[in-house]
């Protein structure tokens, strides 16, 4: 087994719940961002390489995004940034498939598995396409993450659990990323359906925009992904809100699951 | 022209690189659109829509003024003539007909100059469909008049401040809405791109472009003609009259644009849910394109026209902005017609390549009319 999956692994089987906070590269501080979001009790963290086109990313992440693009962020700046990070937790990127299909699987993989890079979340590369890239990233030792949506059929979802690594992507609502005011019913809806399929974790991300909805979705899911509202508060008063933020959503789900 | 294989692909481009949410509604919609396509009472509609209220077919009109200075027999097919003035109608009265079918009461699209966001306005209100159209806050700007069309005829229109704010990003937000409203919303897309199967069903609403201009010319001059030029953006007008001739001995000249030149640049990428040729920096970011007419504006291309240039069955050169002032000058003075500035490219091509031409048939297709255009003509002029 793939170190994220081992890692993630870990904390369900000590009774906790998973967190994945999601901090764009090379956006100004988020180095300190992942920093502090490891030291706030994440399991793991994703690492976006922003793309022009992000278009599974409401506004705050495109946001972000085309900030870092500005300040002249590539996926090579930030993986030669990623080796210097210096975290204990497994990091995966998340990035859009022209990154990927630009430099070619095999030699994509190996830049991941050299930058230290546990797994990767390409959101607009569906199981249909995902084939050679898993099996580049698979030779490399670099975990491909699936993702399930509420509209897949009962039919699709056993494959999606079949070929994810690390863990399953149990997508929250119809829409892209950002905050919302409720956690949507498609939430636990989903990870109500994936939770029997697999023993992979299922986390769930897209829309869970707090410690009240973290703690909900977590009645169902293996724990959440924390994307935009981190992101906003890197954006918005940098990485200490960031740390702040994190801790109370990881003491919130203390209170319920206490990791033994 | 052949199906594309049975994961959307016309040799290696195409395919359905879309988040996993919509990739149902993907395979929803090409099970529909293979059911209709094959349904006689489908097929029936569509064709009595096209002609009472689109008034296809669209004839051709043989261009004796600017042929005989040029050396060629110049024929156009007038999509120009249809109603909302230019080929679009063809794809949204099919894929609206569509929509209806599948049970969805409302449409979202894209558009760039304009054109397709007008289609789309115009089918949704023939079809008692909600509609809601993405333009980039450029375009918003460079064609003012178009928004009020699309708004009198009761579309919503929404100006999109992202990215460079221009016809790639309006498609990233209307994938973002339909991402967000798939279970009651059809993806109306514009052009011959997207995700499978929208660059083979749009061909197929739009072949009837190629397949009346085959029978036209044999009945007019009983030959093909030698040559058949189109501009291409995403690719749509393009596809559609080469789907009349790919099994002729005619050329196929798809002009792009040279400040929007995917083709030319020949470096495949992904992106809007198609692998096709794309222009990308390095690190395959994808790159602004920029030229004189906004429908061309598409850093992207068509995956059957990347095919087609792979194979060498068609040919994509490019012609200047200035080339295309000239050419859309000319065809006014010379034959009583103002092209849209899109179709000017094609006849850029054909004007500089002349010389190459003495003596051919050039079946050249009008695309649309170029009333949107005056404005911005009446500035560059002045």
């Amino acid at each position: 087994m793939l170190r994220l999956e081992s890692a993630l692994r870990a904390r369900r089987e000590a009774g906790g719940k998973i967190l994945i906070p999601y901090v764009t590269g090379g956006l100004a501080g988020w180095q300190d961002a992942v920093r502090a979001a490891t030291a706030a009790g994440s399991d793991a963290i994703e690492i976006g390489i922003p793309f022009s086109d992000p278009v599974m990313d409401g506004p705050v992440i495109q946001e972000a995004s085309q900030r870092a693009l500005d300040a002249g962020a590539t996926p090579v700046s930030i993986l030669n940034d990623v080796r210097r990070l210096d975290v204990d937790v497994p990091l995966v990127v998340m990035c859009y498939y022209n990154t990927v299909h630009h430099a070619g699987h095999e030699r994509f993989a190996a830049q991941l598995s050299q930058a230290g890079i546990a797994g990767a979340i390409v959101p607009d590369l569906p199981l249909e396409e995902a084939g050679p890239w898993c099996e580049a990233a698979d030779a490399a030792q670099v975990a491909t993450v699936m993702l399930a949506a509420p509209t897949a059929p009962d039919d699709r979802l056993p494959r999606i659990c079949g070929r994810a690594r690390g863990f399953v992507y149990s997508v929250g609502l119809l829409g892209v990323t950002g905050e919302r005011a409720t956690l949507a019913g498609t939430a636990t809806a989903l990870a109500g359906r994936l939770k029997p399929l697999t023993d992979v974790p299922v986390v769930v991300g897209v829309g869970v925009s707090n410690a009240d909805q973290a703690v909900e979705a977590s009645r169902v899911a293996d724990g959440v992904i924390q994307g935009a509202a981190v992101v906003r508060r890197l954006l918005e008063s940098g990485a200490d809100a960031v740390g702040d933020y994190l801790s109370e959503v990881r003491g919130a789900l203390e209170r319920h699951w206490p990791t033994r | 022209m052949s199906e594309p294989s049975a994961t959307g692909r016309f040799g290696e481009f195409g395919g359905r690189f879309v988040p996993e949410t919509l990739v149902p509604a993907c395979q929803e919609l090409e099970q529909a659109f293979r059911d209709a396509w094959d349904d006689p009472i489908f097929r029936g509609d569509l064709a009595a829509i096209l002609e009472e209220y689109a008034g296809r077919p669209s004839i051709i009109t043989e261009c004796h003024q600017l042929g005989a200075r040029l050396g060629i027999r110049l024929v156009l097919k007038r999509e120009d003539l249809n109603h909302t003035g230019s080929h679009k109608i063809n794809n949204v009265l099919g894929q609206t007909l569509l929509a209806k079918r599948m049970g969805k009461k409302r449409i979202v699209a894209e558009t760039g100059a304009g054109q397709h966001g007008v289609a789309s306005a115009t089918a949704a209100a023939l079809m008692g469909l909600e509609c809601k159209v993405y333009m980039g806050a450029v375009d918003v700007e460079r064609q003012a008049l178009n928004v009020f069309r699309m708004r009198l005829l009761g579309a919503e229109v929404e100006a999109v401040h992202s990215g460079s704010r221009t016809l790639k990003d309006a498609v990233n937000e209307a994938m973002r809405d339909w991402v967000a409203s798939v279970e009651s919303t059809h993806y109306c897309l514009g052009s011959v791109m997207g995700p499978h199967p929208y660059p083979w069903m749009v061909r197929q609403f739009h072949r009837v472009i190629g397949d009346e201009a085959r029978e036209q010319c044999r009945e007019r001059f009983d030959a093909d003609p030698d040559v058949v030029v189109a501009c291409v953006g995403g690719g749509s007008n393009a596809i559609g009259i080469f789907s009349g001739f790919v099994d002729t001995a005619a050329r196929l000249i798809g002009v792009e644009p040279a400040g929007g030149a995917a083709v030319g640049r020949g470096v495949p990428g992904v992106v809007h849910g198609m692998r096709s040729f794309l222009m990308q920096d390095e690190y395959g970011q994808v790159q602004e394109a920029h030229s004189i007419s906004a429908g061309l504006d598409y850093p992207g291309v068509g995956p059957e026209h990347s095919y087609l240039a792979s194979i060498g069955r068609a040919e994509y050169p490019t012609v200047t902005d200035a080339e295309v002032v000239d050419a859309f000058q000319l065809m006014a003075r010379t034959e009583g017609i103002i092209p849209a500035l899109e179709c000017a490219h094609a006849l850029a091509w054909i004007v500089r390549e002349s010389g190459s031409l003495q003596g051919q048939t050039v079946l050249m297709n009008l695309s649309g009319r170029g009333d949107k255009d005056v404005a911005q003509m009446m500035e560059i002029l002045s």
